[in-house]
């Protein structure tokens, strides 16, 4: 049986971007029309919840359920808005990239629903500063939506209506959680906001807001065509719908492939990526960018799905792996994935803006040969310190799952810095 | 109050609060950074972790923030579970990275939270080998020390002074571990209340610039419970002082009155008090003679028709001593006869009208506000502070329906966004608290009270109405009452700084209008000194009379006494000239050097508040005692003291005699406990357990330490012996508890976390509002523009328009020159080259010449000059001048 690929078929092969027309004639907007010609907003959601669809940012919350926390009807607050986060900095992870790249409209589509189905005022897509391609697309794509009747007042003579605007991030990666996203486009430092309230209830400026993922709302306009059964229908676990998944490091694909949600990680890494280089052997693997718990051989199997993957110690993330060979430092790595972190964290809480920076000072001088008898239990204590709860959002203890699981599985490596004072990776 | 578990054991708990307030509010030792009782909680720090379970079954629990929990009903935490304390110590250890570590050159060393806390944390032993970061410093201005490499990133600053404070140049910038909180560039901190950041920041990042200038530890201090002499706010502070200077002032929690903070002028005056023109000895004819000379030379004088002027900045007793000794009939009160006028009106109005007058607390909770006349920000400065929180009090019902409670400030803030007021501002210029105003009119003080009246008018039409009011203004007034009306605490401020009764009246109308119509009003009436209000009751004549008395001949003032009073800012310079000349004698008290000590022939050296006991009223009719801070050195003296019945021995004398004398002041004897007062049969304190390295000070001299002195009057003592307990709030000199050395003690000290004092908080009202009262009806006529003619208006500066203040060189160095200043049409039909062309005016027969200042938002026909700040002073208000051009 051939897989459908709802998400990516239609992407040309050329690189270029589907446009207007290329879109429509491959089933584009036809979605929208049913949903705005007969379905009301709350079957739309109906719709979506029933399809099992879960957030593809990572966190892989219910997107149905998300919105159902929408407050709807007249008494509402005004205006609603929906955002789509394409702020795309997870270290490895360039899925979005690709579906704006490819195919923007599908994008713009999708968010049109989710602004349909909660009944949103204005939509906002908040993008990556280096997406500049992407950008450039989608600003074309939402013209030619606004030129078309998909955008602005009165959509599709349905009546409802909704402006649509793109955002391009000044760059950080605290932009991409969804709060901080928030404030950022408020002109606020991107700092995320304390829950509850949740941005559906209180949001952009205060008002009701829905944050979705690129991947998301892509789904949206092929669930609201085909419908939930047909959704749940493509995957091969109980985690319903294709996922983006790619592979990064020494492998000899690298690459992004839409998959049944489910497919084993073996699967993915061996058959469409290849494999690891000729004269290198697979060590370990992030399943789903920088902030997941390494994996290892004995894992391999595991379907790549949210559920399955926490089974394992894991997190199916962003479905995007990357991938650890034995000609690679692990520490070496973990201290490259930590010194972003610790970069890139806000400054709010003192266990993410403190620990994260010992953290990399341990690990650069362990890389520098000069890593000390006891680092390894100052790194130890420092996972459990900014583990989840202890901090304001989930970025420290996204970060500490790398090193928990590096400190757990390369031990060894570990052990053989602090002794022999030098990386032996390095010539 | 519902029943929450505190490692196992039952506690009552507000559940409408967090669990950090709870834990604090019981008395547990819980250490917090970013939290502030003012502020709330947004869950920085992680400093407060606990762990908390389920139920009574779980055993694992998770950690959670205490000051993000709410307290609800069966809530079960622990504060010693192992991982929570472990959690705690990792807190403080992550942020002592790259702290300096240099405690022993810091200033807040021995008062510093970061200290405390690290010890209350156990954390002990720094396990970083690496280099800490560092940053560059700034000059943020005369009041405030930066050193950025102290900072452990709790953002406590910048909420305060951004969101509590309304300031905008000071920010934060940075990410990850260096985040840095400073100006966008060096430069005086903006804010009015920046001074505060050297008690809100918990280490010592922001401390006190003028402290650095005598630099003396908390421990060495002597301090005393005191009320703020700079306006008439009567915030309460704790004044640290040592070898008879002073050193600093300090925040005294009352949370009725000031709460938490205070502003600039009121923190950074107190440097008066060691000014070089201190009066330390009494003269004569301009020649030293010791006390008892002094006191027998003004025996004898007083016995020759003696007249006596006193003072709105001298104290209750002070001016009683004065009255009593040369007669009711001959005690004049020292201010001009217009001033005097419209602060009787003042009182009276809150003493027989409706509307209550509030605490800064109540017009913190005021959820709509009218201000006539005022620029508050720079006329009673604190309560614009609280007026910056009134506006959040109808937004917060946003987040309240959202089921946010109102202490998780950041979410509250998110939900709240920009949404601020109803305040409404009516004044001759802009003021500093235009930003958050809902609306605001500029006018000449006849328009703004033509505005109270028919906003007054609008909510009860029984209240006199206004004819001829421009359509805008119409609607401005349905606006401002439509507004009042809808609200539960309806809020109207006025007072002195228009100089105008019809002002000050149509506020009156506008407060009974709401009372009337069922909506308990407040309406606070600003007065523009420290004890305006209490002379006001003093029922003292006119100056005018006194005037009057003068050019009547010789014959009529053999002596005359000024009591802590410059006659040169209460009236023309010919007018006090003359007045001063008429005496056969003249006998002035005061501290500073000004023209009138000047003229004195006995000059007496009286005490600041600093070396002085006695009692203030505020504007709010708040009657408050303030203590000295160290023995009075040399020949000075408490006025009263000076002035007194021999009779008297002490303060309480002096008290028991005023309130004979005058019973309507008969409460004010109760605003502190008398001398008698002792706990456990011992003083309190003025000098905290720590002090006691110093009494070895001498012992190369001898080893037997010398007795303190002694203090009569009240039950403050000078020396670290005495009551380790807690005093009543009005005697408490400083806040430390052990564990606690820092201004944060001040938790220890409450009967809740951000509550009242225990015990009730300081100070005595002495009006409450009376049913009924009647409207004003003199509405008064338009303003209308003179050809050729200027009105001129004081224009109040924070920083420069109060007396005392001006001698502090920090906050004289903020002072504006003189100028004159006009809206742009109006420089342009001057044809002066703003800002370098000089103008004159004459006032009161005064001519003065002033650089001409280009004002935007002055009415047309309209002048202002920066009060107390040119040599027009003393010239009635507002006063119509020509303006010339200085060629």
């Amino acid at each position: 049986m051939t897989a459908e690929k709802p998400l990516t078929k239609d992407i040309p092969a050329d690189g270029q971007a589907l446009d207007l027309t290329g879109y429509e004639r491959t089933g584009g907007y036809r979605g929208l029309r049913k949903a705005l010609g007969n379905m009301t907003p709350q079957q739309v959601q109906e719709e979506v919840k029933n399809s099992g669809l879960r957030g593809r940012g990572g966190a892989g919350f219910p997107t149905g359920v998300k919105w159902s926390f929408t407050p709807m009807g007249t008494d509402a607050p005004r205006p609603k808005y929906v955002i789509a986060n394409a702020d795309e900095m997870e270290p490895g992870t360039f899925k979005d990239r690709y579906l704006m790249e490819g195919n923007p409209h599908q994008l713009v589509d999708g968010l049109i629903l989710a602004g349909y189905a909660n009944q949103a005022d204005v939509a906002y897509i908040f993008i990556r500063g280096e997406y500049k391609v992407s950008q450039e697309r989608l600003a074309r794509a939402i013209a030619e939506a606004y030129s078309a009747g998909y955008l602005g007042k009165n959509i599709l003579n349905s009546g409802y209506g909704l402006e649509m605007y793109l955002h391009v991030s000044a760059g950080r990666y605290m932009c991409g959680e969804e709060t901080g996203l928030l404030n950022a486009l408020e002109g606020k430092r991107a700092n995320p906001r304390a829950k509850p309230p949740y941005p559906q209830v209180s949001g952009l400026w205060g008002k009701p807001t829905i944050v979705n993922n690129v991947e998301t709302l892509a789904n949206l306009p092929h669930i609201v065509e085909h419908g939930a059964a047909w959704f749940q229908g493509l995957s091969r676990t109980k985690d319903s719908g294709t996922k983006l998944y790619g592979a990064s490091g020494k492998v000899k694909r690298p690459g992004l492939w839409e998959l049944p949600m489910g497919t084993p990680l073996r699967e993915i890494f061996e058959e469409y990526a290849g494999g690891m280089r000729d004269g290198l052997r697979f060590r370990g693997v992030l399943p789903g960018g920088a902030s997941t718990d390494f994996l290892v051989e004995q894992h391999l199997d595991v379907p790549m799905d949210f559920t399955e993957v926490a089974k394992v110690g894991s997190r199916l993330g962003t479905g995007t792996m990357i991938v650890l060979d034995d000609h690679t430092c692990p520490v070496g790595m973990t201290a490259n994935l930590i010194h972003f972190f610790a970069q890139e964290s806000c400054g709010w809480c003192t266990p993410c803006w403190s620990g994260l920076n010992w953290a990399d000072h341990i690990l650069r001088a362990m890389e520098d040969g000069q890593g000390k008898p006891g680092d390894l239990e100052k790194l130890e204590f420092q996972t459990k310190f900014w583990g989840t709860g202890h901090t304001f959002c989930a970025l420290a203890p996204g970060a500490a799952e790398p090193l928990q699981s590096a400190l757990k599985y390369f031990r060894e490596d570990f052990e053989r810095h602090i002794r022999e004072e030098r990386c032996s990776f390095r010539k | 109050m519902g029943t929450i578990y505190i490692d196992g054991k039952p506690y009552q708990a507000d559940p409408r609060q967090n669990l950090l307030h709870a834990c604090l509010s019981l008395g547990f030792d819980l250490p917090y950074f970013c939290w502030h009782a003012a502020l709330g909680s947004v869950g920085a720090c992680r400093q407060c972790a606990v762990k908390e379970f389920k139920d009574e079954k779980d055993t694992q629990g998770k950690i959670v923030m205490a000051c993000m929990t709410p307290a609800k009903e069966e809530t079960r935490i622990s504060i010693h579970d192992p991982e929570a304390v472990a959690f705690r110590a990792a807190i403080v250890e992550g942020m002592m990275l790259n702290h300096p570590h240099d405690c022993p050159v810091c200033d807040v060393g021995g008062e510093c939270h970061l200290q405390d806390m690290t010890v209350m944390t156990g954390h002990d032993y720094r396990r970083t080998r690496f280099e800490k970061r560092t940053f560059r410093n700034q000059y943020l201005g005369p009041f405030v020390y930066h050193e950025m490499n102290r900072c452990i990133q709790c953002y406590r600053c910048v909420r305060f002074y951004r969101e509590y404070a309304g300031g905008d140049d000071l920010n934060v910038f940075g990410i990850k571990n260096a985040v840095y909180f400073g100006r966008s560039e060096d430069g005086v901190l903006e804010n009015e209340f920046a001074g505060n950041l050297v008690e809100i920041c918990p280490t010592g990042v922001f401390t006190d610039a003028t402290l650095r200038h005598h630099y003396t530890r908390k421990w060495d201090m002597e301090m005393a419970p005191s009320i703020c002499v700079h306006c008439s706010a009567g915030c309460n502070i704790s004044v640290g002082g040592r070898y008879g200077s002073l050193r600093r002032v300090l925040t005294r929690f009352n949370s009725a009155v000031n709460g938490y903070f205070l502003c600039d002028r009121g923190r950074f005056g107190y440097e008066f008090v060691n000014s070089e023109l201190r009066i330390r000895a009494a003269r004569l004819n301009g020649k030293p003679i010791s006390a008892d000379e002094a006191g027998r030379k003004l025996k004898s004088l007083v016995s020759s028709k003696a007249i006596g002027i006193g003072s709105p900045r001298a104290s209750l007793e002070a001016n009683f001593a004065l009255r009593r000794l040369v007669g009711k009939d001959r005690f004049f009160a020292g201010v001009a006869e217009d001033e005097s006028r419209l602060i009787t009106a003042m009182v009276e109005i809150l003493q027989t009208g409706p509307a209550r007058s509030p605490s800064l607390h109540d017009i913190e909770l005021s959820d709509a506000v009218l201000i006539l006349g005022e620029d508050v920000t720079n006329s009673a400065p604190r309560m614009a502070l609280s007026l910056r929180q009134s506006v959040l009090q109808q937004p917060l019902a946003i987040a309240d329906k959202l089921h946010i409670p109102s202490w998780m400030d950041s979410a509250v803030r998110d939900v709240v966004q920009d949404a601020k007021g109803p305040l409404f501002i009516a004044a001759a210029g802009a003021t500093r608290l235009d930003d958050v105003a809902t609306g605001t009119y500029r006018a000449a003080p006849e328009d703004v009270a033509r505005l109270g009246f028919a906003v007054a008018h609008e909510i009860d039409s029984n209240a006199p109405e206004v004819s001829d009011l421009p359509a805008e203004i119409a609607e401005l007034a349905r606006i401002v009452a439509g507004a009042l009306k809808s609200a539960k605490r309806p809020l109207v401020i006025s007072g002195f700084s228009c100089r105008s009764e019809s002002v000050i009246q149509s506020a009156a109308n506008v407060a009974k209008a709401l009372c009337d119509a069922g909506r308990p009003a407040a309406l606070s009436l600003i007065a523009p000194e420290c004890n305006s209000v209490g002379l006001a009751l003093m029922e003292a004549r006119p100056l005018s009379e006194a005037c009057e008395l003068a050019h009547s001949g010789h014959a009529e003032i053999g002596t005359l006494i000024v009591l802590e009073n410059d006659l040169y800012r209460r009236m023309p310079a010919t007018q006090a000239h003359t007045l001063l000349e008429s005496a056969e004698h003249l006998v002035v008290l005061d501290h500073l050097a000004n023209q009138t000590t000047a003229k004195a022939e006995l000059l007496l050296p009286a005490g600041t508040f600093a070396e002085s006991d006695g009692t203030m009223v505020s504007s709010e009719g708040r009657a408050q005692r303030f203590f000295s801070v160290f023995a009075q050195e040399g020949d000075v003296r408490e006025s009263w003291r000076w002035l007194g019945d021999p009779a008297w021995s002490t303060l309480d004398d002096a008290l028991a005699a005023m309130a004979e004398a005058l019973p309507q002041m008969a409460p004010a004897v109760a605003a502190a406990p008398s001398s008698k007062f002792r706990m456990a049969g011992a003083k309190i304190p003025r000098e905290s357990h720590r002090y006691s390295g110093l009494t070895s000070i001498r012992a190369n001299i001898s080893v037997a330490e010398p007795k303190p002195p002694d203090d009569p009057d009240s039950a403050l003592a000078y020396s670290m012996e005495g009551s380790p307990n807690q005093p009543p709030g009005a005697l408490q000199p400083f806040f430390w508890s052990p564990g606690w050395n820092s201004i944060q003690a001040v938790n220890k000290f409450q009967s809740e976390v951000g509550g009242p004092l225990r015990g009730g908080d300081p100070g005595v009202r002495l009006f409450e509002p009376k049913q009924g009262g009647t409207y004003f009806t003199e509405v008064p006529a338009p303003f209308a523009r003179r050809e050729g003619e200027w009105l001129i208006v004081p224009i109040e500066h924070i920083f420069g328009s109060e007396e005392l203040s001006l001698q502090a060189p920090a906050v004289a160095s903020l002072a504006p020159g003189p100028y004159l200043a006009v809206n742009a049409a109006d420089t342009a039909s001057l044809q002066v080259g703003a800002p370098t062309g000089e103008v004159e005016i004459e006032l009161g027969g005064t001519k003065c010449r002033l650089p001409l200042k280009v004002l935007p938002g002055l009415p047309a026909g309209i002048a202002g000059i920066p009060a107390g700040l040119t040599p027009a002073d003393g010239a009635v208000f507002p006063a119509w001048s020509r303006i010339l051009r200085v060629s």
